[in-house]
């Protein structure tokens, strides 16, 4: 499994070198790769339905107790055949979809393979971290592919939008998963699921991974980011914003319902947002002209339903839920890519323009009205045997379940009159309007689009098969019994799929003569206004506290670091203070001196008027302590002080270009007070760190055990018969990693702000000369 | 007898100078002398990245003289001289540094052993003799890299800010 993860980074790396030689077609090389991942997972599928779920696990840093787990079971296999399938039809749409020599193609593929394999990982993680993972690259990737080449500000923001949403949510996830993996002792799923902690902090712990399941699925008030991510390429939003990405909140709580759903506060949220995402998304889907903008908060709504399945628990809830999980990815893929197609063929995607591509094209039509009418829940198609089995779940006539029952039908009216108005808008021919030209888009796009939809048909046939993969995941819960089929007889629920038919007819036929009354939300309960006053509050609260931290006072800063530094260590330092022992003057002679010679530069900085003559006898005074590092008997230590110290002079040297010659200026003297405080800080922080140091080195007697031990196995285990060396790349090697890291983060910000600076101060000089010259 | 707040004025300058078209103060002597030392302390850097294992050294150093070599000859001619180099792009080098020590830190886990743990070779080559090489260096290579290009980074940003805003004033 591990391997087929890496396959995919490992590919998507080679992909640019492909797309030089083989244009858009390298969509298809991406391709196979998902699509092998399919096979494999498949030829698993025996195995993994008699109960053995197949486990691998890479323990990276066994020190610290990271690994990384995977596990497949029915519902990561069930979740696979959805990121791999569909990812695997959708790059080979995108071979048609995208204009040949188009430049966002290595990009696009590459990104797309990424996120197919981050999906991937994501559905077969067993531990929290790795779980994490793979759900923050799944982020990352949406906002990259979303924001495309950032050409425009609308598509910046809905990226950032995207983005911001999801990633708070991630960390919010991140954060109740840790408390549960503390909670129960481990940090794997399946043994957090099979044994769930108890206790308040379990309940926190839950509506947190819940925030990020939420924004993740885009229920309200989150919901938003998912239809203004619209603004992506059509297979991207086919792939992420359909079948794949979407679905990670609905995987996460499929994935912890079965150790939580009786705890309130895992039903309660996901009940009540999940039905009134359901409603909000299909009432918003009636009103929109745009095909793809329908699709969306069609799928907001649809998730809305899931959410509600998978999360409420029991054996029929969570079968409906695994069906229709399976019967979504597949209708909503195959509309998806419809857009896709109608937008190449006729350049819009607006139901005011479109006329008459049905009559021009029946056999598409045809594939088009099957995907719709899963959607719909119409037999006999995959989504109508979910549905069915949604409403046989709550209908054991509770109080609670009913309740549930009445809003998931008037959902699903809503879902049927939009399904019909996607159908008939997009592919109608209203009367008295022109056809639309058209040019035949091609077999390649087309088929790719006919595969899910198709299946969806294929599916609601060979359900009896299909059940053991299903029921796989819903046997969590107790209580069996209830199996799959297109027909159950003249039952309850077939009578309330019979209502929802001609309810959703009567609402598609009202919106299309009378259309929607206009209703004007509240301010407080617009979501994207929410959205919007939250980061508008976020940045002023961030200049607020910037503006008073860092108030852009050398001195100040220097000033508020040394009292700390004084007061926090200091206060512990006198209280349990030791004498120092009997003091020596000198170890050797040599120190004699050199401590001399640092003490007369010291001495003289402080006279000093320039700062460059200051700033050349604090090297003097560098290069001391490197000379007495040397006398001690640390050449290494000594050799990184000189090298540092002779760097730090000439950045110095350079910055000093931009500042005074001098520290004061004659005319105006700095005021008494002023340097009387900063006079009493420096001697404060002098003698506290001459203290420490004389106090921490006579509490030290003998080697401590660390560096007993680094000397004795420097040779042995890391080949090194210098201990520093050996310390910095083998003992601590992990710090040195994390060191080089923030080296490098600091470089390249430190090299973003000054260049940053000098393209500003150079920009208005060029407007004065176009002024001039203009 | 000068008042004391000039004590520490210069008095005269220190090298004969011309100045260039460019604005850039030169001086013919340190000129030659920067490029003769140049390879030498180039040498030098990789001499300290090999030998840190066993004597004083290792990436952290020898990175650092590497690039006061860079400084050098960027402190004698300016950005002219660093032209020479302008292959080696900063953040390049800074992020082939950072890959190198990050996959050096993985590869282990692929033979199941923990991250970022050594292993020991002894090779044998033909004239040269036998020596021991331990799987750390490479990580030792990728700090290497990754200085040198912090410190271009530097001479990058920071003197292109003399030469376009220091000399005027």
């Amino acid at each position: 499994m591990l391997v087929a993860i890496v396959a995919h980074f490992a590919v998507a790396a080679a992909l640019p070198a492909i797309a030089k030689r083989w244009g858009r077609n390298v969509f298809y090389v991406a391709a196979l790769i998902p699509a092998a991942s399919l096979v494999f997972a498949l030829n698993r599928l025996g195995g993994v339905l008699a109960g053995a779920a197949p486990e691998e696990s890479l323990a990276w840093a066994p020190g610290i107790g990271l690994e990384i787990s995977l596990r497949m079971d029915p519902l990561a296999l069930l979740m696979i055949v959805l990121v791999s399938g569909v990812g695997a039809l959708v790059l080979c749409y995108s071979a048609r979809y995208a204009k040949p020599g188009g430049e966002g193609i290595t990009r696009e593929s590459v990104l797309l393979l990424v996120f197919a394999g981050a999906m991937l990982g994501l559905v077969l993680a067993d531990d929290i971290f790795s779980l994490y993972l793979f759900w923050e690259l799944t982020t990352v990737c949406s906002f990259l592919l979303v924001g495309g080449r950032g050409l425009t500000p609308a598509i910046r923001r809905s990226a950032t939008q995207a983005l911001l949403v999801t990633g708070f949510g991630g960390l919010a996830m991140l954060l109740g998963l840790i408390l549960l993996g503390t909670a129960a002792g481990t940090y794997r799923i399946s043994e957090i699921i099979a044994h769930p902690p108890g206790g308040a902090v379990t309940s926190v712990a839950v509506v947190l991974v819940l925030v990020g399941a939420l924004t993740k699925s885009a229920q309200v008030p989150f919901h938003p980011w998912l239809p203004a991510a619209m603004v992506a390429p059509t297979p991207v939003s086919a792939y992420l914003h359909a079948a794949a990405m979407v679905k990670a909140g609905v995987y996460l709580v499929a994935r912890f319902a079965p150790g939580f759903s009786d705890l309130a506060a895992w039903w309660v949220p996901v009940v009540v947002l999940g039905l009134w995402t359901m409603l909000l998304g299909g009432v918003r889907a009636l009103r929109e002209h745009d095909l793809k903008r329908l699709l969306a908060f069609g799928t907001v709504s649809q998730l809305g339903f899931l959410m509600v399945l998978v999360g409420s628990g029991g054996f029929v809830t969570a079968l409906a839920g695994a069906t229709l999980i399976l019967a979504h990815g597949l209708f909503k893929s195959a509309l998806f890519l419809t857009v896709g197609v109608l937008d190449k063929a006729t350049g819009t995607r607006d139901i005011r323009e479109l006329s008459g591509v049905g009559r021009r094209w029946p056999v598409l039509t045809g594939f088009v009205v099957l995907a719709a009418a899963s959607m719909a829940g119409f037999p006999p198609l995959l989504g109508f045997v979910g549905k069915e089995t949604a409403f046989t779940a709550f209908g054991s006539g509770g109080a609670r379940d009913t309740i549930v029952l009445v809003c998931l039908v008037l959902g699903s009216a809503l879902t049927f009159a939009y399904s019909l108005r996607f159908v008939v808008g997009g592919f109608g021919t209203p009367q008295g309007k022109t056809p639309i030209a058209a040019t035949w888009p091609g077999q390649g796009l087309v088929v790719p689009m006919a595969i899910p939809a198709t299946a969806g048909l294929v599916c609601a046939f060979a359900v009896p098969w299909l059940e053991p993969l299903l029921a796989g995941y819903a046997d969590a819960y107790p209580g069996h019994g209830y199996h799959l089929a297109l027909w159950h007889g003249f039952t309850v629920p077939l009578g309330l799929s019979a209502l929802v038919v001609l309810g959703g007819y009567l609402v598609h036929r009202h919106v299309q003569r009378a259309g929607l009354p206009d209703v004007r939300w509240p301010k407080y309960a617009d979501a994207q206004a929410g959205y919007r006053a939250a980061v508008r509050g976020l940045d002023a609260l961030a200049r607020r506290v910037t503006g008073r931290l860092q108030v852009g006072s050398l001195p100040v800063y220097l000033g508020v670091i040394l009292l700390t530094a004084i007061v926090v260590p200091g206060a512990g330092l006198l209280a349990g203070v030791d004498s120092p022992g009997p003091l020596r003057l000198w170890d050797s002679p040599m120190q004699v001196p050199i401590a001399v010679l640092v003490l007369v530069a010291t001495a003289t900085v402080l006279v000093a008027r320039r700062r460059l003559t200051a700033v050349l006898l604090t090297g003097v005074i560098g290069y001391g302590i490197g000379a007495l590092f040397l006398v001690d008997g640390g050449p290494d230590l000594a050799l990184a002080q000189f090298l540092v110290e002779s760097l730090t002079l000439v950045v110095f040297v350079f910055v000093l270009r931009r500042l005074p010659e001098r520290f004061v200026r004659d005319d105006r003297p700095p005021g008494k007070k002023a340097r009387w405080t900063k006079a009493v800080i420096a001697i404060a922080g002098g003698v506290f760190v001459a203290g420490l140091a004389m106090i921490v080195s006579a509490s030290r007697d003998g080697l401590p055990d660390v560096s007993r031990e680094y000397i004795e196995r420097a040779e042995p285990s890391a080949g090194a018969s210098n201990v520093v060396n050996a310390i910095i790349v083998d003992f601590r090697a992990f710090d040195t990693v994390g060191e080089i890291a923030v080296l490098a983060v600091a470089a390249t910000g430190a090299a973003s702000l000054i260049l940053g600076a000098h393209r500003a101060r150079r920009r208005p000089e060029r407007d004065e000369t176009e002024e001039v010259t203009g | 007898m000068t008042k004391w707040t000039e004590w520490d004025a210069p008095k005269e300058r220190w090298l004969l100078t011309e100045r260039e078209r460019g604005g850039w103060p030169r001086s013919l002597l340190f000129e030659l002398c920067t490029r003769i030392v140049f390879p030498t302390v180039l040498v030098m850097s990789v001499y300290l990245l090999l030998a840190g294992h066993n004597d004083a050294g290792g990436g952290f150093s020898g990175g650092l003289v590497a690039g006061l070599a860079f400084v050098l000859r960027y402190l004698a001619g300016g950005s002219a001289e660093l032209a020479a180099v302008r292959a080696l792009r900063p953040p390049v080098l800074i992020g082939s540094g950072m890959s190198i020590a990050v996959i050096t830190a993985l590869v282990p886990a692929a033979f199941g052993a923990p991250i970022l743990s050594t292993a020991l070779w002894t090779v044998t080559l033909p004239l040269v003799g036998t020596f021991k090489i331990a799987t750390s260096l490479f990580l030792d290579i990728g700090v290497y890299l990754l200085i040198i290009g912090v410190v271009l980074d530097l001479l990058r940003t920071l003197g292109t800010g003399i030469e376009q805003g220091g000399l005027d004033s």
